[in-house]
């Protein structure tokens, strides 16, 4: 318990120093609200076992609403960011409660299939902008007192807002509650035997990592001032598989350095091997998938010899 | 204790992964200094940014980057006594990598004007962001006309084409071509939605008649259905209300259905790239409506030379549009010995635009360029004589009709 504590204070430690390294803050922000997206996912993949393939749809429509309340009603930041996350809590529990109906593939299907109509709902509705996006939110002031028109400030929002879903999945995680999702991950059957409403376990880890998905992409959407269709599409939703098999499922640490790799090298491959990004990124996918299955966090914590992260 | 010596690697792993690459950039922007006259930084940088691995390609992509550096080779990459730099970026038709990338050359890396945003929603990104950090965007890629709308503003110039042009174009032009009657094949979704109304709206003030229309989903695989109540409705212009691999796929069953024998197909945003693909057999007679061509004149063809030496492919549209822009760019620099952003457009508002992509075009106060856009109809097979000629030139619209009239336009920039 003590030791994942002092790993926590080493990210925070770091995250407050990142800015001064010369990294840039926006980019930094990005990376933070995709290591967070990844953490929430990896709360559903890697704990308890069940494979999302629709999570853009909460990342995505978390920015639409945060978006829309602050541009057009003109809200707060904070009563964007709340009402966005408490959105896709929602939705979480709609799509999750009839997902975790069914096992295996057929939940990874049914979350595809309901994810895309919200996808194309976004398509249609006519608040969203299409393609053109929605444009132009602004970032506001916090709590009337902090200007997130200026970088740092923003920066340390979005990396308290990381911090906080961090501790949060890891409490989680360490809980006796974490331990039920990780005995329905081991064996659905034998939980249920002992007496767990594992449908229930299952429908909150769901509802959680919804809702910590959507807090990601609202606070993604008041990093950089729009949300387009991108954030509610399927790729989207195999990217964030992408970041968390390669960090590594399973270990609390192994989604943030997932993101972080892939955001770093689409961003930094975007002006320096032009059309090659999608081959590069797959080529990196397919090699973690043959030679290092426990992702880079999994591998070298095997490798130090110590135990899961969890 | 190897647990926290692990959270500290990973950590510091992410810190060199981010931090290193990023402090170049920082370093850069650093040595800011007035060297010459008004440039800021000691450079004139331009950046493209275009997708380059999606759909849009061949369309931008390599080809755009390549353009402007063509641009900037014409001034020997030197403009009023410093160097001339071009990047060009990959935005993957992600608007967020493409706007994390603009900001990152504006911040930190001197970028002081940036061109193509071949995708609506980087556009306006890359227009927001140019205004917040007072640079300027040419947008010579992106078709939206809210760029002209309720996103303009005074940092962002849209350069080449719009959607208000190729509605209005492809209707009344066509029209006045003999294609009366139209009929819509529509993709559903806002996009289809405003080229079918834009496009209709022309047809019938031109006089014509729409017969009807069918929608069919985004990223359709069966057309048949659709191709048969177009066929019924007899009308002698099918209007293709879509875009991308909708369009390509709906042109080709429109050929095997034979639907092309007795009536027209009018592409509402096909391009040269598209043509190119599809072959002239699948695309022969079709209207369309394209900014320039490179067989228009002895410049054009001049240009599309020298960029086939470099590309292997005809420059498109969104090519030229990126030269142009970058090379109208260099000359107001070099004419006001600035690079500000309010300084080039008051020059370009004042000055004539003249080059191979245009002539005597000119900057209206929405941030619009007036510029002559062309009505092509695809040339039989039979009728090509040479790799790449593809179109007769049905008409020239001069750019005041072409384009949205100053008086709709929603910009909040015109004094009213």
């Amino acid at each position: 318990m003590k030791r994942s504590y002092l790993g926590f204070i080493a990210l925070a430690v770091l995250g407050l120093l990142a800015p001064y390294t010369g990294a840039y803050p926006i980019f930094l922000m990005k990376a933070l609200c995709f290591a967070l997206f990844a953490c929430a996912f990896n709360l559903l993949l890697g704990f308890t076992g069940l494979l999302s393939f629709g999570h853009a749809a909460f990342f995505g429509s978390a920015g639409y609403v945060l978006g829309h309340s602050m541009k057009v009603w003109g809200w707060s930041p904070e009563a964007g960011l709340l009402i966005a996350t408490a959105a896709s809590g929602v939705l979480g529990v709609l799509i999750g409660g009839l997902a975790i109906r069914r096992q295996g593939i057929y939940f990874a299907m049914i979350t595809l299939a309901l994810a895309q109509m919200i996808y194309f709902f976004c398509i249609q509705a006519p608040f969203t902008g299409a393609e053109d996006g929605l444009q132009g939110v602004p970032r506001g002031v916090l709590f009337g007192v902090f200007d997130l028109s200026d970088d740092m400030s923003m920066y340390y929002l979005v990396l308290a807002i990381f911090l906080l879903g961090f501790m949060l999945i890891d409490r989680t995680v360490h809980s006796p509650f974490g331990q039920v999702l990780k005995a329905i991950r081991e064996n659905e059957a034998r939980a249920l035997s002992l007496g767990y409403e594992v449908d229930r376990y299952k429908l909150l880890a769901f509802v959680l990592s919804a809702a910590l998905s959507g807090l990601a992409g609202a606070t993604k959407t008041l990093v950089l001032g729009f949300e387009t269709l991108t954030d509610v599409n399927w790729p989207l939703s195999g990217e964030v598989v992408l970041m968390t098999l390669i960090g590594g499922i399973g270990t609390l640490f192994g989604p943030v350095v997932g993101a972080f790799l892939i955001i770093t090298l689409q961003n930094e491959l975007a002006d320096k091997v032009g059309s090659w990004v999608q081959v590069i990124l797959g080529a990196i996918f397919v090699l973690c998938v043959l030679a290092f299955r426990r992702g880079i966090v999994g591998e070298l914590s095997a490798r130090f010899g110590s135990r899961k992260n969890a | 204790m190897k647990k926290t010596l692990m959270a500290t690697l990973v950590g510091a792993a992410m810190m060199t992964g981010s931090g290193t690459m990023f402090a170049q950039g920082a370093g850069k922007g650093a040595d800011k200094g007035k060297a010459a006259g008004g440039i800021s930084g000691g450079v004139v940088k331009i950046g493209v940014i275009t997708d380059m691995s999606g759909l849009y390609a061949d369309l931008g992509g390599e080809g755009s980057v390549t353009a402007a550096r063509m641009a900037a080779e014409e001034f020997g990459n030197r403009v009023a006594g410093v160097a001339i730099e071009v990047v060009g970026a990959d935005h993957q038709n992600k608007p967020d990598v493409g706007a994390n990338k603009i900001r990152e050359w504006y911040d930190t890396q001197n970028v002081d004007m940036v061109s193509d945003a071949l995708n609506s929603a980087v556009g306006i990104a890359l227009a927001k962001i140019s205004a917040e950090k007072n640079k300027l965007a040419m947008i010579s890629g992106a078709a939206t006309s809210r760029l002209t709308n309720e996103d303009c503003n005074a940092n962002t110039i849209h350069y080449g084409y719009d959607t208000y042009a190729l509605a209005n174009i492809s209707g009344n032009a066509i029209v006045k071509a003999g294609g009366k009657s139209w009929f819509f094949l529509t993709s559903d979704y806002a996009l289809g939605h405003s080229l079918e109304n834009d496009t209709g709206g022309w047809v019938k003030r031109a006089g014509g008649e729409v017969k009807g229309a069918v929608r069919h989903p985004l990223n359709a695989s069966d057309f048949s259905s659709f191709l048969l109540q177009a066929q019924a409705s007899k009308a002698q212009v099918v209007g293709l209300a879509n875009a991308g691999g909708d369009t390509i796929n709906s042109v080709k069953a429109a050929v095997e259905f034979g639907l092309t024998k007795n009536q027209t197909l009018a592409g509402l945003l096909v391009f040269i790239t598209d043509i190119h693909s599809l072959g002239l057999q699948n695309t022969q007679g079709m209207y369309l409506t394209d900014g320039w061509y490179w067989d228009l004149n002895e410049d054009t063809r001049k240009f599309g030379k020298r960029f086939f030496e470099r590309m292997k492919k005809m420059p498109s549209m969104i090519h030229a549009g990126t030269y142009s822009a970058t090379l109208q760019y260099l000359k107001a620099v070099q004419a006001t010995n600035s690079d500000d952003p309010k300084v080039i457009r008051a020059y370009l508002s004042k000055t004539k635009m003249n080059d191979m992509f245009h002539k005597n075009a000119w900057l209206r106060e929405d941030g619009r360029v007036i510029r002559d856009m062309y009505l092509m109809q695809v040339k039989k097979p039979s009728e090509s004589k040479y790799p790449w000629d593809y179109y007769h030139v049905r008409a020239t619209v001069p750019g005041e009709q072409a384009f949205q009239p100053l008086a709709q336009s929603k910009c909040s920039l015109i004094k009213k």
